[in-house]
């Protein structure tokens, strides 16, 4: 028996492995990514990253429905997205195994929002597991797949971060169970939702579901572990081993598959306990589930938002918590920047000089709205850069409005707003920043790049020939690299009657590995301007007497700095490894 | 619980923090402890600053640290030191890399590194390390963080022969000489120092 340190996502790919999965399918999204392409490792497992999370949910249905067992990834705002097919194949069930993987980030580690996926569970009507841990993790994934065909229903997995983001001795004892396409059968009542069949089949998704509760109360997933009698916790997820380091002596009902809720276990654990109380992230969902199976709970004050922690659970329980020593006060924060050289930085430098209301997106060029730059107005959730551009350019007449979108965000869900702006009119500019990757994740490809999870490239996407497609009269396409030319561009675009899109071309900073010289400043031309100060590259700082300066370990000699310096200011400073600079 | 150890890894994106986490976690395991490490990718990665919790112990419960309970702080940078001192115990061991990673905001001059940086982590007891230093002089500029690890180890209840393995095994194979060589002198830095 092999023992493996594994991390969450590592190990939901290795039970969806060991289940025999013929399809992994999924959009990228912090902290469920890697899980994806963990699972690519594999032999036998077609993996793919779809454009968005309903595509991806969508593709799966289609495996599903023809036999093949499949894993679905993505994280929790991803299911936002992909919630319409998932809500309706309750009632379908499945035909191969479906399972949907979604992670959760409590804290907003990397996320624009902290929704709770546990309540689309109940929403959609749908089973939902939740490992504590690595371990945990892998054999859950496993046996989702089978309560999945055995129950008729597709089953959610969730994590948080810091199940996908931990790692966990694991013990690898289980090899793969051989992948089984189960035969097609032409079965309309159960696929084919028209209100006949679907009235049928939302009688049925009871009595499904009904069935997998007696399993909830009495399969170990939920599982009551006795210690002292005073106090019982009930908890699920990562608060489970919060609550384990806090309360050692406190008895656990260890909830792990949180829908179908087992009302009757809560019930009976709450006789064996003086009281009982709830410890989990996100505000109060076990809860009022614990409350509505007629037990009656002690309330503790625990945060509503964040994570769980064995000090969380401390402080509400009204017991002692370490105190830790003492920063020096006046730490200046350290946001996360723009890589050197990276090619967003040279778009939002121009978009600050038209002065236009910028409706931004979620991807690297997020960091545009950080100052120096401070040129973006606005990010809220994946492609809403152009509809909002289109919408705020509806009742502003002042100034000019830009939507921006990174190439995977554009193919994400941009397309669709940009279709809706020429139907209806639109005469605004959207900037599509083709880095030729999808940055802000870990460089996963795209329909833009082409380059598939497998490695290898399909067909990219013509942008070009999509905007017009779409309706888009002015098209262009600038090398982000070059400032100057972006800056030209932009002002023609915002100043054309045309629907506009610019698409600002330039491989990610860390893709192209840029190993040019790196420059330095001539202090006796530098005038003190600020001018490549407000490019806010790492690598440029002010000397006491209001100079630039570079230093030569960050700077990957992009030229960007050289093409605003009017002064000319800025020039080679000849090999990195001449100057001791090989810090890169 | 008490026989769990804690060790805190404070850097800045970039850094190596995420490696040398693995790293000792890996040692950990060989070493037959039960461990958990946790990390936070994402947003935080491009040059913000970044954390890696690692626990290991005959049975690790939470795989995230609260304040006060860390035995260890390996900072690979001082600003990151300070940023995190608030996790170590008081009779924790700090070791801190003996530079400054100037962050933006310092950069386009919106803010200050506090004077007294250093001393005030002097006052703390921190070990410091010259790591970049060091790596260059075992041949390999990127070694800063194995030297860290060299330099936290002489504080660790793990074997030398279990460290020189695993850091083998985790480290691109041409630099596997220069990375053992860069353990060792962060340890023997340490160990001539104010260890503890
Ligand atoms: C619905 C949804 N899915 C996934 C994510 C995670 N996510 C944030 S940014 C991003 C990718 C951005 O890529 P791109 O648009 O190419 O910009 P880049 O980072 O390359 O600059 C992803 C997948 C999200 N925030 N929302």
């Amino acid at each position: 028996m092999a023992r493996a340190l594994l991390s969450g996502n590592e190990a939901v790919a290795r039970g969806a492995w060991e289940a025999g999965v013929a399809v992994g399918v999924g959009y990228p999204g912090t902290p469920s990514t890697e899980t994806l392409e963990n699972l690519a490792r594999y032999d036998g497992v077609r993996c793919e990253w779809a454009p968005n999370e309903k595509v991806a949910a969508e593709v799966a249905a289609g495996v599903s429905l023809a036999g093949g067992r499949v894993l679905v990834t993505m994280k929790h705002v991803g299911l936002n997205v992909a919630a319409d097919p998932l809500f309706t194949l309750a009632y379908t069930g499945v035909g191969g195994g479906y399972v949907l993987f979604v992670a959760d980030d409590p804290g907003m580690h990397s996320s624009q929002n902290e929704q709770d996926s546990r309540r689309y569970a109940f929403a959609a009507k749908v089973p939902m597991l939740e490992p504590a841990d690595p371990a945990e993790a892998l054999f859950m994934t496993r046996l989702a797949f089978d309560l999945s065909e055995t129950y008729d229903l597709p089953v959610l997995v969730r994590s948080t971060t810091r199940v996908s983001h931990s790692k966990g001795v694991v013990e690898l004892d289980g090899g793969r169970v051989a992948p089984q396409c189960r035969p097609y059968v032409k079965d309309p009542a159960k696929w084919v939702m028209v209100p006949a069949n679907a009235r049928r089949r939302r009688v049925d998704l009871e009595r499904r579901l009904a069935r997998l509760r007696e399993h909830s109360e009495s399969a170990g997933l939920n599982r009551i572990e006795m210690r002292g009698t005073e106090l019982g916790v009930v908890a699920d997820g990562a608060a489970y081993r919060a609550v384990c380091e806090a309360l050692p002596e406190a008895s656990v009902l260890k909830i792990g598959m949180v829908h179908p809720f087992p009302d009757d276990l809560v019930r009976q654990f709450a006789a064996s306990v003086e009281r009982v109380v709830v410890v989990e992230e996100l505000g109060p969902f076990v809860r009022d589930l614990v409350s509505l199976a007629g037990v009656q709970v002690q309330e503790i004050p625990l945060p509503q938002w964040g994570e769980v922690t064995p000090a969380t659970v401390k402080a509400a329980l009204g017991l002692p918590v370490e105190e830790g020593r003492v920063s020096p006060e006046g730490l200046p924060e350290r946001p996360p920047l723009m890589c050197p050289g990276c090619p967003h930085r040279g778009v939002f430098w121009a978009l600050k000089k038209t002065k236009a209301i910028v409706t931004g997106d979620i991807g690297c060029y997020t960091l545009g709205a950080a100052p120096p730059l401070a040129a973006m107005d606005s990010c809220v959730c994946m492609g809403a850069s152009v509809g909002m551009a289109y919408g705020a350019a509806l009742v502003e007449n002042e100034r000019p409005v830009v939507g921006v979108i990174g190439d995977s965000t554009f193919a994400h869900s941009g397309i669709t707003g940009l279709v809706h702006m020429a139907y209806n009119g639109g005469a605004g500019t959207v900037v599509v920043l083709d880095n030729r990757t999808t940055a802000m994740t870990g460089h996963q490809g795209n329909p833009v790049s082409g380059v598939t999870l497998s490695g290898s490239h399909g067909r990219e996407l013509d942008l070009e020939a999509l905007a017009r497609a779409c309706g888009a009269e002015w098209v262009r396409t600038v090398d982000a690299m070059d400032l100057h030319g972006t800056l030209a561009a932009l002002r023609e675009a915002v100043a054309s009657p045309a629907l506009a899109v610019l698409i600002a071309k330039s491989p990610c900073a860390l893709l192209s590995k840029c190993t040019k010289d790196p420059v330095a400043v001539d202090d006796d031309v530098c005038t003190a301007c600020g001018a490549c100060i407000q490019l806010g590259c790492p690598a440029i700082s002010r000397t006491e007497s209001g100079k630039a300066q570079i230093d030569v370990s960050i700077c990957v000699g992009c030229g960007q700095c050289e093409q605003v310096c009017r002064f000319g200011a800025i020039v080679p400073a000849g090999p990195a490894c001449d100057l001791g600079g090989s810090a890169r | 619980m008490s026989s769990v150890t804690t060790v805190v890894l404070a850097g800045v994106g970039g850094q190596g923090t995420i490696l040398a986490g693995d790293v000792l976690a890996k040692v950990a395991m060989a070493e037959g402890y039960d461990v958990r490490l946790s990390e936070v990718h994402g947003m935080a990665q491009r040059g913000g600053s970044v954390i890696t919790f690692v626990r290991f112990g005959e049975e690790v419960q939470s795989p995230v640290v609260d304040p006060g309970t860390a035995d260890h702080l390996i900072a690979f940078e001082m600003i990151e030191a300070a940023r995190r001192l608030p996790l170590l115990k008081r009779e924790g061991r700090l070791v801190v890399n003996q530079r400054i990673v100037l962050p933006l905001p310092v950069l386009v001059g919106a803010a200050q590194v506090p004077d007294g940086l250093e001393a005030a982590l002097a006052e703390e007891g921190a070990i410091f390390v010259d790591a970049e230093a060091l790596a260059c002089e075992a041949g390999s500029s990127k070694s800063a963080n194995v030297v860290l690890l060299g330099a936290a180890s002489a504080g660790l209840p793990l074997s030398q022969e279990t460290w020189a393995e695993v850091i083998a095994s985790r480290v691109p194979p041409a630099t596997v000489e220069a990375n053992l060589k860069a353990f060792e002198l962060g340890r023997a830095a340490c160990l001539k120092g104010a260890c503890r």
